[in-house]
């Protein structure tokens, strides 16, 4: 690990400030996703700024009937909560098919979010890769490539986004809220938040410079039936191959956001259209644009099986 | 003032409790040593329920230092990257990987060790229930696996859901939960059916 300093942030404002004023600063919430990139030196910071005493672990009921999270909030403690496991059980059960006990304990709601992808070249500081080392190219694309992502690619990277908990937030459209360095807040929509790789895979999320995220919130529970699917090498503790999270809510109306496949979480108007017509065209509406390598087409059927599963499930509840 | 002398005599004391558990216990991995360039940090912790004040470069995970800076070397570096758990300890009364957390985080906090849970003499019956049921080989993951199973008991018992829970609202003691739960603790001799019996046995048999 690279030589950093390491501070305790007394408020939100000022951790925004400093962030943005010190260079080479981060924050660091649960650090199961930085000190892993650190040890690495894939992430090198020069100055953490320790977001955990902020106060910014809390759940609370918005006044319009909807769910602020704290951006520090335990997914132990998300996937727990009781009116996340009534209102919001797609939120739960993504969180608990993610990572292990240990890891869920200390991972936050916005380090889940900014978690990095889980790309082996992105790992391998040996080999190039324009996510770490912009212009160097890519190791993935014609190597190793069974992992990654087929929708939202670009020919400069086609690294999946490999978090459980941030395809539940994009069904229930979460609106990330956060604080930026000159004490200004806004709320980015979360179709909005995590950025397609395009020509700059190294710049992923909506976020500038210094701006902390400080919560996550859920509109009004929109009730329903509530599935998360994980097809994964292991039965458990390992990254999504694909992963289906669905609503069937108690209109008739159907939405669904994929995992495993996307360079962010996925959802189309398309495939929620189709829904009615079954997962066969569920998973053409979905998978509309897709690219594939020899390595990681078998995901297309993969997301085919995954949706027929999940319908098969919610005929067997009806 | 440096507590090291009086942590360590805890810590061997410690250590022996976790040798009856699992004897041959010896190929740890050395820490990195400290490189130049950051200045050192004054933690406190509270380590097996003794206050123990520590300088430490801002880089040390809190495995190292208790391995390293406080002998605590019950605590195993498997991965030392969060996908083992070897590593696992409780810090405020829930299990983590001390691997993937800065001991600088914690400052305040207090921790405990396998070598916090019982004493040769008077060993957990999480530690018991191990040595009854064979629950280890090598013995190389078992500290880590005690630590986990011990949390997943309480996490259990307060109605904390899993991936396999059906319904949830109701959580149920299960073999199918005992697994997901201990999924974050891997085990290279595959001990894992007799790890699930000894648990099973400390869950019917209460704090016996
Ligand atoms: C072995 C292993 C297996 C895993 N398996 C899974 C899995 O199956 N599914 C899954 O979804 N995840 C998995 N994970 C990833 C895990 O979910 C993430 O590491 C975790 O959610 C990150 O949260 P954190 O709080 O620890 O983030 P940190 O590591 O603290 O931070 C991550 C990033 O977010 C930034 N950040 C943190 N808080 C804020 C804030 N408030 N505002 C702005 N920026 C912030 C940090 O600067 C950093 O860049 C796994 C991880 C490991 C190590
Ligand atoms: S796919 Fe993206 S992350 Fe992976 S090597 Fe290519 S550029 Fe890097
Ligand atoms: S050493 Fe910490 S999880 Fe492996
Ligand atoms: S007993 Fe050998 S690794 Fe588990």
């Amino acid at each position: 690990m690279r030589p950093f300093t390491y501070s305790r942030a007394t408020s939100v404002a000022d951790a925004a400030k400093s962030a943005a004023s010190v260079q080479g600063a981060r924050f660091i919430a649960g650090g199961t996703n930085l000190l892993d990139l650190m040890k690495l030196q894939i992430e090198t910071p020069t100055h953490l700024i320790d977001v955990n005493h902020l106060g910014l672990d809390r759940i609370e009921k918005t006044a319009d009937g909807g769910l602020k999270i704290g951006a520090l909030v335990r997914n132990t403690d998300l996937a727990a909560d009781r009116t996340v496991r009534s209102d919001y059980a797609v939120l739960s059960r993504a969180l608990l098919a993610g990572a292990s006990g240990q890891l869920r304990n200390k991972a936050t709601t916005a380090g889940n979010l900014l978690q990095r992808t889980r790309c082996p070249y992105f790992y391998d500081t040996r080999m190039p890769c324009n996510k770490r080392r912009p212009g160097s190219g890519c190791g993935a694309m014609q190597g190793m490539s069974r992992s990654l992502a087929i929708l939202g690619v670009s020919d400069a990277c086609i690294a999946q986004h490999p978090s459980d908990m941030a395809v539940a937030m994009r069904l229930l459209d979460a609106q990330v809220d956060t604080m930026g360095a000159d004490g200004t807040a806004r709320s980015i929509p979360i179709a909005d938040f995590h950025r397609l790789p395009g020509d700059t895979p190294h710049v992923e999320t909506a976020l500038q410079s210094g701006e902390i995220i400080t919560s996550v919130t859920l509109p009004k529970s929109i009730g329903g039936t509530h599935v998360y699917r994980k097809v994964r090498d292991r039965a458990s503790y390992a990254f999504a191959l694909v992963s289906v999270a669905a609503v069937f809510d108690a209109k008739g109306g159907t939405r669904f956001a994929f995992g495993g496949i996307g360079a962010k979480p996925w959802r189309t108007e398309a495939a929620d259209a189709a829904a009615k017509s079954g997962a066969k065209a569920v998973a053409q509406a979905a998978l509309n644009g897709a690219r594939t390598t020899h390595h990681n087409d078998f995901k297309q059927a993969l997301v085919e099986r995954t949706l027929a599963s999940i319908y098969r499930q919610k005929e067997a509840r009806a | 003032m440096s507590s090291d002398h009086v942590t360590r005599r805890g810590l061997l004391r410690g250590s022996a409790a976790l040798a009856a558990a699992a004897p041959g216990l010896s190929h740890a991995q050395p820490a990195s040593p400290v490189k130049e360039g950051s200045p050192m940090t004054p933690v406190e912790l509270t380590v097996n329920g003794r206050e123990v004040h520590l300088q430490l470069d801002p880089r040390t995970s809190l495995l190292d230092a208790l391995r390293e800076h406080l002998h605590l070397t019950g605590t195993k570096k498997g991965c030392d990257h969060g996908q083992c758990g070897a590593c696992t300890v409780m810090v405020e009364g829930r299990r983590i990987n001390s691997c993937l957390t800065l001991a600088v985080m914690h400052d305040g906090e207090k921790v405990t060790t396998i070598e916090g849970l019982g004493t040769a003499e008077k060993l957990h019956p999480m530690q018991k229930a191990f040595i009854v049921h064979d629950g280890y080989q090598c013995g190389y993951c078992t500290p880590g696996q005690i630590c986990s199973a011990v949390a997943v008991l309480e996490e259990i018992e307060a109605g904390i859901p899993s991936h396999v829970t059906h319904d949830l609202d109701r959580v149920t003691m299960s073999d199918e939960e005992l697994r997901e739960r201990m999924s974050g603790n891997i085990c290279r001799c595959a001990a894992y059916p007799n790890i699930i019996a000894a648990m099973n046995d400390v869950a019917a048999g209460g704090k016996a």
